[in-house]
């Protein structure tokens, strides 16, 4: 027999959770409690243990998609004498059921009573209207039960529909603004679907009805609060809903650049001796098996030139009214991971030797890749480093990660004619543009950082004068 | 990460003195916890407290090992179902295997517990039908078990109001010239609630025979204990003028001994006491936590390697009663007790709508009555009573 395991509320009080990845493919056979997918709720990811031992017959949702509590995921094949599931709610040996018994097997699935189980919440997709019996209709306290179940037509109609015995037909569950642009656009409600909770016809599914001119199938209606985001054929525009890390980068980037006065300046730089001093150290043992880059460079220089201008590591708190200059240095860096951009920093950086700083910048890429980074490693930045180069540009004006005075963002580093020894060569050129928080740090002491960090790449041997 | 200034880790030295400590304020020097068991099996020989445990024998010492693997088995399925959609909620004891069963295994029938919503284990103890631990996590009742079947309040919500009942009751065995104990569990966190401090206050008033069993699990929900208290939690007792005990919450023996020295002086008329015992809460909070937020990685391995359940298996390996046999046999029951609970959660029938009147007084009340008049019509005016509770009844 087939059994339907449903999306539970997996905190408290949660309506929706989004499928991370399947561990199960169809066809696979699992034993109860094993793990078959990762779920990520508004409090957790979870992983969802197998609430039978089967064959995985369906997965219902892909991963990516947000799901409603209650509906189904994922279909089991399980043998005939496994025990009443409550993802059955029509099981006949459902336990609780026993005043449902005349109308067995006469009402629709969608209209049996869900098991108002815990984990399920409130139940999902049910009429527009509550099967509530006028009064007159029943005495007073008179028994419910013993009233035939055909004087209850509303299990058997479409959920829009109204109850026959109810006289005249309610208008269509709506809003008043919402009736209001259904009139100004000539268009009768009772023939727009609603997808809204409970039927309800919202602004969407008029616009809808309007660009359509006709009402779509029920079929390739997207469900009532299904996710969106997958774009059906055809469609001119695919709505993503604003959640999860994109909503946090969000956040932060509009805090960020309206309340940081943002200034930027760019400096081109010919940085063959740096790409020779990264071939020279690769060969040497210190830094076997090490991952060495430019970012690796540029990092060490940024430390450097750091020393010789702290206003560049502060921070500016706006309710003590008070500049924060750090004496260390945890060094964010920008990095694109799956669930999208977080920027987690290398604590202590400054105190760091080049090859444990270069083994911290290979760990923290590895980490935020696997989506395994930590959330006291993404917070305590204090200056931070965007790699825009390895996506192949020049240069940008890259926004102040939040709390943080500057930025920079490393260009690619390309074969270009430059300017060398009074002739025109091919050289290894990079562009860095720097952004800072100009509240608290002033152009003199940006530009001197920035020149700093590229005298540093243009000739590393320049350390030697500024430490 | 777990250390902290104030030594509220548990990764002390063995074999510490550990001996009770009267009202005589202690410092935050910190006292060395009590352990008769150490993290790689190793027995540690205690002058007072191997005296507590000299009974326990072989036989004792496997049905302990057993009890700790079967209430984690409770755990692992009880958040599994969770997960599936048939519990609303749970509160996992992961890592406190040996604080809840040293001290339950401890108690006679006729003391009485008053706990927190995370002793399962201590219920196990107490002999708790399965399918009545998980009636209030379904949903599917406000008490999950009737009290005095098994001398054992239903769990308290609450923060530390358990407490005072606790108090309040073993007021009660002194007026009654009784011999029982109340028993009453909580949490580091409980400890800077108010009632857990009033508790202590009448506690010690009224030397009354109670037993405050703090589980310091280090972690009230998101807060670490070392911003709750800047001494150690038993020495917060010596404030009230309660002797105190602080104990390796992941030894079972050494559980079971400090339970033991409480539970005598309270029969014998000697007051309260409180019991501190360092552990760890492995999972989160409950279901709906996720602890990878606000607490380091590393952390939960430190104490991983300090489990309570591979301490007690460490041990009968050592000497040499860790058969095959044992295992196995162990894991049946387990595996058996697991079963029987799932079943009685998934079969567990529905509450009748009326039921929701039931328990709330135990004499006739008018005002009650009413209500339940009316919600009887309310429900009467639907066709079908099922989809009236599930539609809209029940919002």
């Amino acid at each position: 027999m087939i059994k339907e395991f449903r999306l539970p509320d997996l905190g408290e009080g949660l309506t929706e959770s989004e499928i991370l990845s399947w561990k199960v493919s169809v066809g696979d056979t699992v034993s109860l409690n094993q793990v078959i997918a990762e779920v990520e709720t508004a409090k957790a990811v979870v992983e969802l243990p197998s609430p039978f031992a089967g064959v995985i017959k369906e997965l219902h949702e892909q991963p990516g998609t947000v799901v409603e509590v209650g509906k189904p995921i994922v279909s089991f094949e399980v043998a005939d004498d496994a025990g009443p599931s409550v993802s059955e709610p029509s099981a006949p040996s459902a336990p609780g059921s026993s005043s449902a018994a005349p109308a067995e097997g006469e009402q629709p699935a969608a209209q049996k009573r869900q098991p108002n189980l815990v984990g399920y919440g409130a139940v999902v997709e049910s009429s527009g209207r509550p099967a509530r019996r006028p009064r007159t209709l029943a005495p007073a306290g008179g028994p419910a039960a013993s009233q035939p179940p055909v004087l209850e037509p509303v299990g058997t109609k479409p959920a829009e529909t109204p109850p026959g015995d109810t006289g005249p037909a309610e208008r269509p569950r709506s809003t008043p603004p919402v009736r209001k642009l259904a009139k100004d656009r000539g268009i009768d409600l009772a023939l727009v679907p609603g997808t809204g909770p409970r039927g309800l016809i919202t602004r969407e599914d008029v616009q809808e009805f309007v660009r359509h001119g006709a009402v779509p199938p029920e079929g390739e209606r997207p469900a009532a609060g299904a996710a969106a985001g997958a774009a059906a054929p055809g469609e001119r525009e695919t709505r993503t809903p604003i959640k999860g890390v994109r909503k946090h980068t969000a956040a932060a980037m509009v805090s960020s650049a309206f309340t940081a006065p943002h200034a930027t300046e760019f400096l081109t730089v010919d940085v063959t001796p740096t790409m020779e001093l990264l071939a020279t150290l690769k060969e040497t043992s210190a830094f076997s098996g090490l991952k060495l880059t430019p970012l690796t460079l540029a990092a060490k220089a940024v430390l450097v030139a750091l020393r010789r201008n702290p206003s560049l590591n502060s921070h500016w708190d706006g309710e003590r009214q008070e500049i924060v200059t750090y004496n260390y240095v945890n060094l964010g860096i920008a990095a694109a991971t799956p669930r999208g951009l977080t920027v987690p920093n290398i604590k202590d950086a400054d105190a760091m030797t080049l090859d444990q700083l270069a083994g911290a910048l290979a760990a923290l890429a590895e980490t935020a890749r696997a989506g395994k980074t930590l959330p006291a490693d993404l917070s305590g930045g204090t200056i931070s480093i965007t790699n825009i180069g390895v996506f192949g540009i020049d240069a940008g004006t890259p926004i102040l990660n939040p709390g943080e005075a500057a930025i920079l963002a490393m260009g690619a580093v390309r074969s270009m004619p430059w300017e060398y020894r009074g002739e025109v060569a091919l050289r290894q050129v990079m562009t860095l543009s720097l952004s800072f928080d100009h509240r608290l740090v002033d152009g003199e002491q940006g530009s001197r950082f920035l020149a700093d960090v590229g005298a540093i790449l243009a000739e590393p041997g320049m350390v030697l004068t500024m430490v | 990460m777990s250390t902290d200034e104030t030594g509220q880790d548990g990764a002390e030295a063995p074999g510490g003195t550990g001996e009770t400590q009267g009202p005589a304020p202690s410092g935050d020097a910190g006292r060395a916890l009590v352990q008769l068991v150490a993290p790689a099996g190793e027995r540690v020989s205690h002058p007072e407290f191997d005296l507590w445990v000299k009974d326990i024998t072989d036989e004792q010492l496997c049905s302990l090992y057993e009890d700790m693997t079967v209430i984690r088995r409770i755990d692992v399925e009880a958040t599994a179902l969770q997960r599936q959609g048939e519990l609303a909620l749970w509160p996992p004891l992961l890592g406190q295997e040996a604080a809840q069963i040293g001290s339950g295994r401890s108690l006679r029938s006729d003391d009485f517990v008053f706990s927190s919503y995370r002793e399962n284990g201590v219920a196990y103890c107490r002999g708790v039908d399965l399918t009545d631990l998980l009636r209030v996590w379904r949903g599917n009742a406000s008490g999950g078990w009737d009290p005095y079947a098994i001398n054992m309040a239903t769990p308290q919500i609450i923060i530390g109001a358990q407490t005072l009942h606790a108090t309040g009751y073993a007021m009660g065995i002194q007026n009654d010239g009784a011999d029982s104990v109340a028993v009453t569990y909580f949490g580091d966190g409980a400890t800077s609630e108010g009632d857990v401090n009033e508790a202590m206050v009448f506690a010690a008033s009224f030397q009354a025979p109670v037993v405050f069993f703090c589980t310091n699990n280090h972690w009230a929900i998101s807060e670490p204990v070392r911003l709750q208290s800047h001494i150690q939690l038993a020495d917060r007792a010596a404030g009230f003028g309660i002797p105190s005990l602080r104990v390796d919450g992941n030894d079972v023996l050494a559980v079971m001994a400090a339970t033991r020295v409480a539970l005598d002086r309270a029969r014998r008329g000697g007051g309260p006491t409180f019991i501190e015992a360092v552990t760890y809460r492995m999972g989160p909070h409950t279901t709906a936590d996720d602890p990878t937020r606000y607490r380091d990685a590393n952390e939960l391995e430190d104490w991983a390697a300090k489990d309570p359940i591979s301490r007690v298996a460490a041990l009968l390996e050592r000497k040499g009663l860790l058969t095959p046999e044992l295992e196995e046999q162990v894991g049946n029951t387990a595996d058996a007790v697991a079963r029987e609970m799932r079943k009685g959660c998934t079969g567990m029938p529905d509450p009748e709508p009326m039921d929701v009147f039931k328990h709330v007084y135990s004499t006739p009340n008018s005002w009650l009555d009413r209500q339940q008049d009316h919600y009887a019509r309310y429900l009467a005016s639907f066709g079908d009573p099922e989809g009236a509770v599930s539609d809209e009844g029940a919002r």
